[in-house]
């Protein structure tokens, strides 16, 4: 298929998306961090949720480690179990 | 030694000097029991995300340790006794890392920019409970009713 057809959503495959990767593996990505909250705020919804990685597309091993380190800063009060 | 990473808050309305001479008594707690505190983070006053012992806000300590179980639970025990703690976290970690922490770093970068804008830091912190701000100059009506101008403070 091409690019402009999952681009454009026509086609034969009209919910096609691409494959994203995930944003905490590999080279020069960011190490998961507790204390690291502009990190950690990317991955916690408005209402302080943690996001599923399906949305994410963070892989499963580095999602463990973030739903730890999430747990963590909101022990500590960093960010919220929920707002509302 | 296993590598040990304590943090612990501290209620609002103690001083800052009181919150460095609190982290240097836990340190001197770990060095007591042969261990090594090898850095101390204060972050300062920072809002919570939540009310902790109806507090809003309270100071940070970062130590990083270096010392026996024993001590740690040492330092932990008397982490609970201090009725200035809000609360406290111990990890073990592999390594510690070397230079300060990504809270520090996004601090850093805040004030910097706050730094360009200037004058809008005046703004920012009124809240902040700091020492030697005289009483603040009657404001507006709408000013006043925010939520944050009639605070939680007795």
């Amino acid at each position: 298929m091409t690019m402009s057809q999952s681009a454009g959503g026509g086609g034969r495959r009209p919910f096609f998306r691409r494959r994203k990767s995930c944003p905490l593996s590999g080279l020069g990505a960011p190490k998961i961090d507790y204390k690291d909250l502009k990190l950690l705020q990317r991955f916690v919804s408005e209402r302080g949720k943690m996001v599923p990685s399906r949305i994410t597309a963070v892989c499963a091993k580095k999602q463990r480690e973030l739903s730890q380190a999430i747990k963590r800063a909101r022990h500590l009060s960093l960010l919220p179990y929920a707002i509302d | 030694m296993p590598l040990y990473e304590t943090v612990f808050l501290v209620r609002p309305d103690v001083s800052g000097q009181q919150v460095d001479g609190l982290s240097e008594a836990f340190s001197e707690i770990v060095r007591s029991q042969q261990g090594s505190v090898t850095k101390v983070e204060n972050w300062g006053l920072k809002s919570l995300s939540y009310r902790i012992r109806k507090s809003r806000k309270a100071h940070y300590v970062l130590l990083n340790v270096d010392a026996s179980p024993a001590a740690l639970l040492e330092l932990e025990r008397n982490l609970r006794i201090n009725e200035d703690v809000l609360r406290y976290m111990t990890i073990r970690v592999e390594a510690h890392e070397p230079g300060p922490s990504a809270m520090m770093q996004s601090r850093a970068s805040r004030d910097e920019r706050r730094r360009e804008r200037g004058d809008r830091l005046r703004d920012e912190e009124p809240f902040g409970g700091g020492e030697g701000r005289g009483p603040r100059p009657p404001v507006a009506d709408s000013v006043a009713t925010t939520p944050a101008a009639t605070g939680e403070r007795p």
